[in-house]
């Protein structure tokens, strides 16, 4: 990979361009070589629940297995699959085993980010096994990408709270129950970000995939990472930013000083939005053009999972979504924030839209 | 037969005026009862919190919660209502049986099913101080 980013050539080709009076043409021809444009795909929460022995919730299971079959026949071939974290439901060996297996039907690299569902029994013992590191980076066609653990929480949640392992997953599993805690990416870890990207150049486009937003919209159900303003400041210095994230089963998008922030969808089931809830107390991103009602009748309604086209250094978001309208939330350049393709505009939104 | 429902009257009364001087009168309660009334329905309320969160209502280990934290898009305010699927109008009971039987896998609960009312008054609660909107979707 090139070191050279667009902006420096674009600014070299300028120059050129002002010189000589070649086409324009000849001037975009030339850059396609130093970043290409180009496809991933995300999937996330499958939220894999054993109920015993080798008997799974089977309506979780289909969620994850239509979206590893669809991902499959993507056209054009994506570069790599994420998965956004939340394999497991109570991060049993049996249920990580399960999902791995699902996810291993994929037909490309997978990076998988890790979810409080699949930390809270073993702290990611068993995971790691399967996945790797809970936190890394790497570079793709010009775009620099980091995965971070961001579930984490007070040591004293996690080691002396719960008399044991399993009791503390099911306190932390439990999205509405008052005895979870805040999630974090931490210390230690925001120090390994910090040295990560010193080595990358300011025009670099890159994109954080994370479990929780790295963002506080609503702290009762963790939509919510309680040092976002750290994390975010590490961001602040390159110039374009988009944040990735799993855990909120539902379609959110922000903008916030050079950062986009993009949910995506489970596979297992939707989530109601926090404004449903009358008692939550919400930093609710007004941009959101939320996604329709789910119709409980049809299983898999309001699921589904992310084709991304990187463009310009932005993600657009294609959902795909099962049982629904596929709807596309991309980088508008001229207002700098992402936007749905088809309803943005009030005018445009339909009934099921419309969350109480 | 006008006699016997004359002595019926008169055995009524006489029973109200001799039980009446014992007895609080129908229309005072007191700040305990009002106490003691919020805590047996707080009471029941809570046991609807620990069931909504509980894997055993079904039989795939499925909860309540997974899917509507804080008992969130269930509208109790718009019950009973046209629910297109069902083809009828129904109680939020009758849905909340639907779920019981499909994404729980499990068997319904009779509408009075201790269960099923602190069900209803868990999710109910959680939505208080949103008005009535009965019929709307």
């Amino acid at each position: 990979m090139s070191s050279q980013t667009r902006r420096d050539f674009l600014k070299t080709a300028g120059a050129i361009a002002a010189a000589s009076c070649l086409p324009i043409t000849t001037v975009e021809l030339a850059f396609a070589d130093t970043r290409k444009n180009f496809t991933f795909a995300h999937i996330s929460d499958a939220h894999i629940q054993q109920i015993k022995g080798t008997e799974f919730v089977r309506n979780w299971d289909r969620g994850l297995i239509r979206a590893v079959a669809e991902a499959n026949l993507l056209e054009p071939k994506p570069d790599f699959v994420v998965f956004g974290g939340d394999l497991a439901q109570l991060g049993k060996k049996s249920e990580l085993d399960h999902g791995a297996e699902m996810l291993s039907k994929l037909n490309y690299k997978t990076h998988c980010v890790l979810g409080e569902h699949d930390y809270y029994l073993d702290l990611g013992e068993y995971w790691s096994k399967l996945f790797g590191d809970h936190y890394y980076s790497w570079d793709h066609k010009g775009v620099h990408f980091v995965v971070l653990n961001s579930i984490l929480t007070y040591d004293d949640w996690t080691y002396e709270r719960w008399p044991s392992a399993e009791q503390r997953m099911l306190e932390m599993a439990g999205l509405d129950n008052p005895n979870g805690s805040p999630f974090m990416v931490g210390s230690k870890q925001r120090e390994w970000l910090a040295k990560d990207l010193k080595k990358v150049k300011k025009d670099t486009p890159v994109i954080v995939f994370s479990h929780s937003p790295i963002q506080k919209i609503y702290k009762g159900w963790n939509f919510w990472t309680e040092d976002a303003e750290e994390v975010q400041a590490l961001l602040k210095p390159f110039d374009d930013v988009t944040v990735i994230y799993g855990h909120v089963h539902q379609i959110q998008y922000n903008q916030i000083g050079n950062i986009s922030f993009n949910a995506v969808m489970a596979t297992a089931w939707p989530w109601p939005y926090p404004e449903s809830y009358a008692h939550a107390d919400v930093n609710w991103p007004k941009m959101t053009v939320p996604m329709n009602r789910a119709n409980p009748f049809f299983e898999r309604d309001a699921t589904g999972w992310q084709r991304i086209d990187l463009a310009g250094g932005r993600a657009d978001l294609r959902y795909n979504l099962f049982d629904n309208t596929n709807r596309t939330v991309a980088y508008n350049h001229d207002t700098g924030r992402p936007e749905d393709k088809a309803f943005q505009k009030k005018a445009d939104r339909v009934p099921p839209q419309t969350r109480y | 037969m006008r006699y016997k429902i004359a002595g019926i009257v008169i055995v009524a009364v006489a029973l109200v005026v001799i039980v009446g001087r014992v007895a609080i009168r129908a229309d005072e309660f007191t700040d305990e009862d009002l106490k003691r009334w919020e805590a047996e329905y707080m009471s029941v309320v809570e046991t609807g919190r620990q069931l909504w969160g509980s894997g055993d209502l079904g039989t795939n280990g499925v909860a309540c919660g997974q899917c509507h934290p804080n008992a969130a898009d269930t509208h109790p305010e718009t019950y009973p209502k046209f629910q297109q699927q069902l083809g009828r109008v129904v109680t939020l009971g009758e849905m909340f049986n639907w779920c019981l039987m499909n994404p729980l896998e499990g068997e319904p609960l009779a509408l009075d099913d201790p269960r099923m009312v602190a069900l209803l008054a868990y999710a109910t609660y959680e939505r208080r101080g949103v008005p009535l909107a009965p019929g709307s979707h």
